[in-house]
């Protein structure tokens, strides 16, 4: 099924099970722990342990690598090396790829702190935790480069990020009655799922089967059969609980390659769960920018130029970090320049972490505006208003949003908040020791979505079975998935069965860039419109004037029970649906609106976040319980990033330091306080038959910069430097 | 699996006496006693996981940073990757497994599932035995950093979150798990308490 012309009326508008608050259904496995994830499967077999060593430089070569003592270790069963590695598929680059080759143990050479360079197998994870330190691995090092900020003139375009000009920024800005220009820096932070990355591999014959945290499983399926050399069809994968993602386990890392390859030599399943303090050298983060904002303005706020430049770094082929993305297209202006430049650094691989670009990139862009606002004397939610534009920036108005309900967001917030009753300037309120700070922000994330497939099943008796690649990180596709199927069908949500996360079922989206709800859904949809025209045919009714209700399949007044359509058999039917150039004729965002309130010490500067407020247009919202806990995740992940979230580097060694979760700091309950989200009445005709839109990274981005803004707001101190700690407003305070 | 015993035979005579590579440990886990022969470096959570696959309590860090091992120990909170079993010869375990099943839910997963105080899963056994053991901590009169007075130990929305504060939530379900919690409580306490410490009042969820 293709969707390439807008939404028109469909079985999904009834909204008697999709847009329904339904709790999720597999809530009674999760809070029981009968919720297997991947470290999780008892195999026939008794499994056996790996353990992975991390290189202890940051860059150079290995020159030896003496594994005698961990091999003669107590119930060592294997010890890999790049010595006596099987042979891979070859990369170019050091970044674990999406669905190529990502070799481990693949020569003496290191590229990144923690890079895996040596695989202790044995008979129990005690064993080989002792044996791996036995190893000795001697190096011959090379000086690296860790400092984005000594990189700056090195920068190249990347591939993923072109300069976007349009008119004359320079001039206009030089021209204009008010402007900023102002530096950001935001630091390397970490995805930090609460499961670690693991895997279990066992092979039958030459057929592998892995159990593993992943976040969309025919990619891992290809990039593991790439890398081991095996075809595609040997590989099964099974992600059916997933213990969050947020962007890392879009890769796949040394758990599922070392122990796929260790498993085949052995001729035995082996299971590795990565230690949380390897995971943050040795997977993926999100890379630092630093950002330099200018916008020109009239005297009354309406923006004449925008400008977003952006530095980042990465090892040799890896991704940039897009922070100027939505700078495209949050606010009108006719004089605009996008850049981003991109130097090579010997850091560990940058890749995503939820919203790439957005999430940080709009720290910048709210901030700019809010001092803006302040220096033109306009309420910032009046300037945003003022700014906005119903049609892509750059492209003009022949491609309009497909829908763009900002302003909507912004008024709602601001009624709902009581943005009226803020505090005008700063440090202007006081309670006891307490300032307290207003913030707002806009927020944007670009919509995108992915071909998807599905099978359904009507099951003898009459309740439905689906089947789809997709997995739950946590986002709610089992409940969702199950919902768009219900409505389909005629069927309460009660009586559909959801089966996630085997590479076995069609090839789905996965879960990233907040695509998988939208598009995974919309995958289910296209399986349901065929299993809807084979069962009307069945009952020999014209497809137009069938109707799917109460479990049986109407035409007028006549009807014939599902049920009885299955048989003893059941009747299946699969589906996929792929997209055609809607993206292109249309811009397609998720919008909407933070507000936050903050206090912050007088005398220690310790900020606390007192409420917070997203507002949120994002199509139709299939669940609202789990979309409100998807916008919840965000909102809380933009505070850590605007408050507490920084991987420290080691400038001469090339590592972060703070490599576990103990030094880095993610937000905890008592950081939390109850926060509220409105979600805005929105269907999104040009982005799917479901009209819904992403969301669970709208969540994330922009609430840091309220965080930010609220922060100047109580104490008169901007930091630009991220994140805000109370040691930077001491030195404001000082200054 | 068993892991490899120490040969059996006479004792060196001279000399330090050899450790064994395995020493006999008595559980009674989820009401059942359970006993094992066990590689004296096991933690309690691995155990739980890969021994008794009892794998409802969580590895998130085997550092004692992120709670999601957490387990009640003699009906007291504890970090069970941080911790021995060997070091517990005899005491009394729940874990997850032990406070409810699907079909007969504690109050705390009934009300965790309603409100929807969790999303990926991992962190969830965690948050609940820790929410367990805190409610019983303020019945009992503990008090915490954000205890007001010390003699005087009442529960509140601020009071959960600082004792559940060791336990992370990266999908950061937080509102939701206070929300449950909080309803658990009153329902347990009666809007007439007035949110005052009833001594044992919350202990009826530590099915031993």
């Amino acid at each position: 099924m293709k969707f390439d012309q807008p939404a028109t009326t469909n079985p999904i508008d009834q909204e008697r099970v999709v847009t329904r608050p339904h709790t999720r259904i597999e809530g009674p496995l999760k809070v029981t722990g009968q919720a297997p994830y991947a470290y999780e499967y008892r195999l026939p077999e008794a499994p056996t342990y790996g353990f992975v060593l991390g290189a202890g430089v940051a860059r150079g070569r290995i020159t030896a690598i003496d594994t005698a003592a961990a091999e003669a270790a107590p119930g060592v069963l294997l010890v890999l090396t790049h010595e006596n590695m099987p042979a891979q598929g070859a990369s170019d680059t050091p970044v674990p790829q999406q669905e190529d080759a990502s070799p481990q143990l693949a020569g003496p050479e290191i590229r990144h702190y923690h890079q895996a360079v040596a695989f202790v197998v044995a008979e129990t994870f005690e064993q080989a935790r002792a044996a791996a330190h036995l190893i000795r691995v001697t190096y011959d090092v090379t000086p690296g480069q860790f400092t984005l900020a000594d990189t700056l003139e090195e920068g190249k375009e990347p591939d993923d990020a072109a300069d976007s000009v349009v008119g004359d920024f320079e001039e206009a800005f030089g021209a204009a009655a008010v402007t900023v220009d102002l530096t950001y820096t935001t630091p390397d932070q970490s995805q930090a799922p609460m499961e670690p990355h693991a895997t279990i591999a066992h092979w039958e014959g030459e057929e592998l089967t892995v159990h593993t945290a992943h976040q969309v499983v025919h990619w891992v399926k290809r990039g593991l059969a790439m890398t081991l050399k095996v075809p595609q069809k040997n590989v099964r994968v099974i992600s059916a609980y997933v213990g969050g993602g947020f962007g890392t386990k879009l890769l796949f890392f040394s758990d599922a390659v070392l122990s796929a390859a260790a498993a085949r030599v052995l001729g035995r399943p082996v299971k590795t769960a990565l230690q949380r303090p390897l995971i943050f050298n040795n997977t993926s983060h999100r890379a630092a920018t630093i950002q330099r904002v200018r916008l020109g303005a009239d005297h009354a706020g309406n923006l004449s130029a925008v400008g977003h430049d952006t530095w980042t770094g990465n090892l040799p082929g890896g991704d940039s970090e897009p922070a100027c993305e939505q700078t495209k297209y949050l606010y009108a202006g006719p004089n605009r320049q996008i850049r981003t430049r991109q130097s090579e650094l010997d850091l560990p691989p940058g890749a995503s972490m939820r919203a790439p670009g957005e999430a940080v990139g709009m720290l910048a862009i709210e901030g700019a505006m809010d001092e803006l606002a302040e220096k033109l004397g306009v309420d910032p939610v009046e300037l945003r208003l003022m700014n906005d534009v119903q049609f892509d920036p750059e492209k003009g108005p022949k491609r309009p949003f497909s829908s763009r309900k900002l302003a909507q967001a912004l008024r709602t917030g601001a009624r709902a908040f009581g943005w009226d009753g803020r505090p005008r300037t700063p440090r202007e309120r006081q309670e006891g020791e307490w300032l307290i700070g207003y913030g707002v922000a806009s927020a944007f994330r670009t919509n995108l979505v992915k071909p998807s497939g599905a099978t359904v099943r009507l099951e003898p008796g009459g309740t439905l079975t689906v089947e789809t690649q997709m997995t739950d990180i946590g986002t709610g596709s089992y409940t969702i998935l199950g919902q768009v199927a219900a409505e389909m069908l005629g069927l309460t949500l009660e009586q559909v069965q959801v089966r996630l996360g085997d590479s076995e079922y069609p090839a789905s989206s996965g879960s990233g860039g907040s695509w998988g709800a939208n598009s995974a859904s919309a995958g289910v949809y296209a399986a349901c419109d065929a299993l809807r025209r084979d069962l009307a045919k069945q009952a020999g009714y014209p497809y137009a004037d069938a109707v799917f209700r109460s479990g049986k399949v109407w035409q007028g007044a006549e009807c014939t029970e599902l049920s009885e359509l299955a048989g003893k058999e059941g009747v299946s039917a699969t589906g996929s649906m792929t997209y055609g150039d809607l993206d292109e004729q249309f811009a397609q965002a998720g919008f909407g609106a933070h507000f936050v309130e903050v206090r912050v010490n007088a005398h220690t500067a310790e900020i606390r976040v007192n409420r917070a407020l997203s507002v949120v247009g994002a199509g139709r919202i299939l669940n609202p319980v789990t979309a409100r806990s998807q916008c919840l995740g965000g909102m809380t992940m933009g505070i850590g990033s605007a408050l507490m979230e920084e991987l420290h580097v080691d400038h001469d060694l090339g590592l972060f330091v703070n490599h576990d979760l103990g030094e880095y700091h993610v937000p905890v309950h008592a950081d939390i306080p109850d926060m509220d989200v409105i979600f805005l009445d929105e269907l999104d005709d040009a982005s799917s038959p479901l009209r819904a839109k992403g969301l669970g990274e709208l969540g994330i981005s922009g609430v840091g910069a309220a965080v930010a803004n609220a922060v100047y707001n109580a104490t008169g101190v901007r930091v630009r430097d991220f994140p805000i700690t109370l040691d930077k407003i001491l030195a404001g305070w000082d200054d | 699996m068993t892991p490899p015993t120490a040969p059996q035979g006479a004792a060196p005579s001279e000399g330090p006496q050899p450790v064994p590579a395995t020493l006999p440990v008595t559980l009674t886990v989820n009401g059942q006693e359970r006993t094992l022969e066990l590689d004296p470096r096991v933690s309690l959570l691995d155990t739980l996981r890969e021994h008794l696959h009892l794998t409802g309590t969580k590895k998130g860090c085997d550092h004692g940073q992120c709670g999601a091992c957490t387990v009640l120990l003699d009906g007291q909170r504890v970090l069970s990757c941080l911790t021995l079993a060997v070091m517990h010869d005899g005491q009394a375990v729940t874990t997850i497994e032990g406070l409810g099943t699907p079909d007969d839910l504690h109050p705390l997963q009934d009300a965790f599932i309603r409100h929807d105080g969790y999303q990926c899963g991992y962190c969830t056994p965690g948050q609940l035995c820790s929410s367990v053991g805190t409610l019983d901590e303020i019945a009992r009169g503990v008090p915490s950093h954000v205890t007001a007075d010390l003699d005087d130990v009442r529960f509140s929305a601020d009071e959960l979150r600082e004792r559940l504060s060791g336990n992370l939530c990266r999908c950061a379900a937080y509102p939701n798990i206070i929300a449950a919690v909080s309803e658990v409580h009153a329902s347990q306490n009666g809007a007439s308490q007035n949110g005052t410490a009833q001594p044992g009042a919350a202990q009826n969820g530590v099915g031993q």
